[in-house]
């Protein structure tokens, strides 16, 4: 089964991320980086990425003929931003839920786990056997 | 043993001939794991050289020579990189190594071993069906990681923790004892129902990449069979696949669209395979035990051997269902059987029967539970009750036909009340 694994963070974290102590984002990175390698290793990524910041965010719409009509962001009514995806392919639901507490411990400012949530979800397959 | 039928040619000639040249080369050098790499290293050279060169006149043996002096090189690289004396192996001749290549040795019951091998229940299901694949299927990675939809190197990855799992514990390379056999054969045809399920599921469209998994794992259950076939339950598995995989071209529309069996377009079943399949269950029947196995390919013959969905013979559903429901404790039986129940008894005692089946925590929530209910509802003309059923199933499927499906049910039903 396959599962997105999605990690959201307040707008302004894009801005304090760059106050941060050097030591807590090199603990950040290198966590990232062992964690990356761990689902590498067992198995089960299918991908990754990080998203750049609200700041560079951009929502397009089409307009007149199908000619796209893009906005700026980032949106004062928008709280949370999508930061960084995994797609997984694991055994279980538990499984899942097991790997994106692991995500979740991702050490924030000073060091200490962030406890950031991760929202799980499934990814659509194919058809269903009618047996 | 009879030999099998001499129907293989080129790709196929390759991956029936893998397991039987991957059991040679174990039993000649134990590595199980360094064997499989080098098996693969010598069907892929003769991927390339045979259409090219010809096939060899004793290909078995060919491949045998080809992947035992990978395993030399390989044995030799090992012990150069532990800076052991190499001596032993470097001037044994080359010919000492690969010269009695097992041509004439009886081709046993290696594909059997390996099977067993491979689905060991140390190992976690989707690594078995990788390691499965590879070993006994003779595909390679990349097909196997194509089929699954996943990148090669995850599937690579998979491959060789399976590997690793093997050798930690301790699995030998013979038939499990005969205490154990029964267990560890449930455990081989479960894997190839799997693969089964993940082929037939996802044959969609123009994807047939993965309906080969289904073709995979009849050839994989026919060896299987042919190895014994005094099994009843081997021969109800394979059974069960073709009738199911029969229905294959009919149960999908243009658009990938999930068409139910009631209104499939039955002249577009495959004869050939539904017969085979009945001849096969008539057969395994006749010899007295049955198994879970043998009634699921028996409901599926009922709905075969029906021309049209109206003469479908459900009374006799409902009994193999019960018959079913006794042998195996798995609450999707009992949902099946609540529609079984309706069609003989009408909706209301399918519905009745639902209510038990709602307190099964292994169900909670489950959208199959309401997507039969919705269709109870609606054959006993509660559509908004049917609607909603519908709706709730349709958001929880994590099967984007079957979520198609179920909102155009509710869809359908909306209409017709307005």
């Amino acid at each position: 089964m396959k599962y997105m694994l999605m990690m959201t963070a307040p707008r302004t974290m894009w801005t304090e991320y760059f106050s941060w102590p050097v030591e807590d984002l090199k603990a950040q990175v290198a966590f990232m980086h062992r964690f990356n390698d761990e689902l590498k290793a067992s198995g089960e990524l299918v991908s990754t990425h990080g998203l750049s910041g609200p700041e560079e965010t951009r929502v397009v719409r089409a307009g007149k003929n199908g000619a796209p009509e893009v906005t700026d962001g980032p949106f004062p009514e928008t709280k949370e931003f999508l930061a960084g995806f995994w797609i997984i392919d694991c055994e279980s639901k538990e499984r899942a839920y097991a790997i994106a507490a692991r995500a979740s411990t991702a050490p924030g400012k000073g060091g200490v786990p962030s406890n950031m949530p991760i929202e799980v979800r499934e990814v659509l397959s194919k058809a269903p056997v009618d047996l | 043993m009879t030999p099998e039928p001499a129907k293989a040619t080129g790709e196929n000639l390759l991956r029936e001939l893998a397991p039987q040249v991957l059991g040679a080369v174990v039993r000649r050098f134990g590595d199980f794991s360094a064997a499989e790499d080098a098996v693969q290293e010598a069907l892929l050279a003769a991927a390339m050289q045979w259409p090219r060169e010809g096939v060899p006149a004793n290909p078995r043996g060919w491949l045998i020579h080809v992947a035992a002096r990978r395993m030399t090189d390989h044995l030799r690289a090992e012990l150069a990189r532990r800076r052991r004396e190499a001596v032993a192996v470097t001037e044994m001749a080359d010919e000492q190594i690969v010269s009695s290549p097992d041509e004439a040795a009886p081709e046993r019951d290696d594909t059997l071993i390996l099977l067993f091998m491979c689905c060991h229940p140390a190992l976690t299901r989707p690594s078995a069906i990788a390691l499965t694949l590879r070993a006994v299927g003779g595909l390679t990675t990349a097909e196997i990681a194509n089929a699954f939809l996943v990148p090669e190197a995850t599937m690579a990855q998979r491959i060789s923790r399976a590997k690793k799992s093997i050798k930690t514990s301790g699995v030998p390379f013979r038939m499990p004892l005969q205490a154990e056999r029964a267990e560890r054969l449930g455990a081989v045809l479960h894997v190839l129902y799997l693969i089964f399920n993940e082929g037939y599921v996802s044959s969609i469209g123009p994807d047939l990449q993965r309906s080969d998994l289904a073709n995979e794992a009849i050839r994989l259950t026919r060896a299987v069979h042919h190895r014994l076939p005094e099994d009843g339950e081997v021969a109800g598995l394979l059974a069960l696949m073709l009738l199911t995989d029969a229905r294959r071209k009919a149960r999908t529309g243009p658009d990938g669209e999930l068409i139910p069996l009631t209104t499939q377009d039955r002249t577009l079943w495959d004869r050939e395979a539904i017969a085979e399949g009945v001849a096969l269950l008539k057969e395994t029947l006749s010899k007295g035990s049955v198994g879970a196995y043998q009634l699921q390919a028996a409901i599926a013959a009922v709905h075969d051997e029906a021309a049209r969905a109206e003469d479908t013979d459900w009374a006799q559903i409902l009994a193999l269902y019960g018959l079913l429901e006794r042998m195996s404790d798995n609450p999707m039986v009992k949902l099946n059987r609540a529609v079984a129940v309706a069609m003989v008894h009408g909706p209301a005692e399918g519905l009745k029967l639902l209510e038990t089946v709602d307190a099964d925590p292994r169900l909670a929530g489950h959208y199959r539970l309401d997507a039969v209910r919705g269709h109870l509802y609606e054959m006993a003309g509660d559509r908004e009750a049917a609607i909603a059923c519908y709706r709730k199933a349709a958001a929880r499927t994590a099967s984007a036909p079957e979520r198609d499906y179920l909102t155009a049910q509710a869809a359908r039903l909306g209409a017709e009340c307005r």
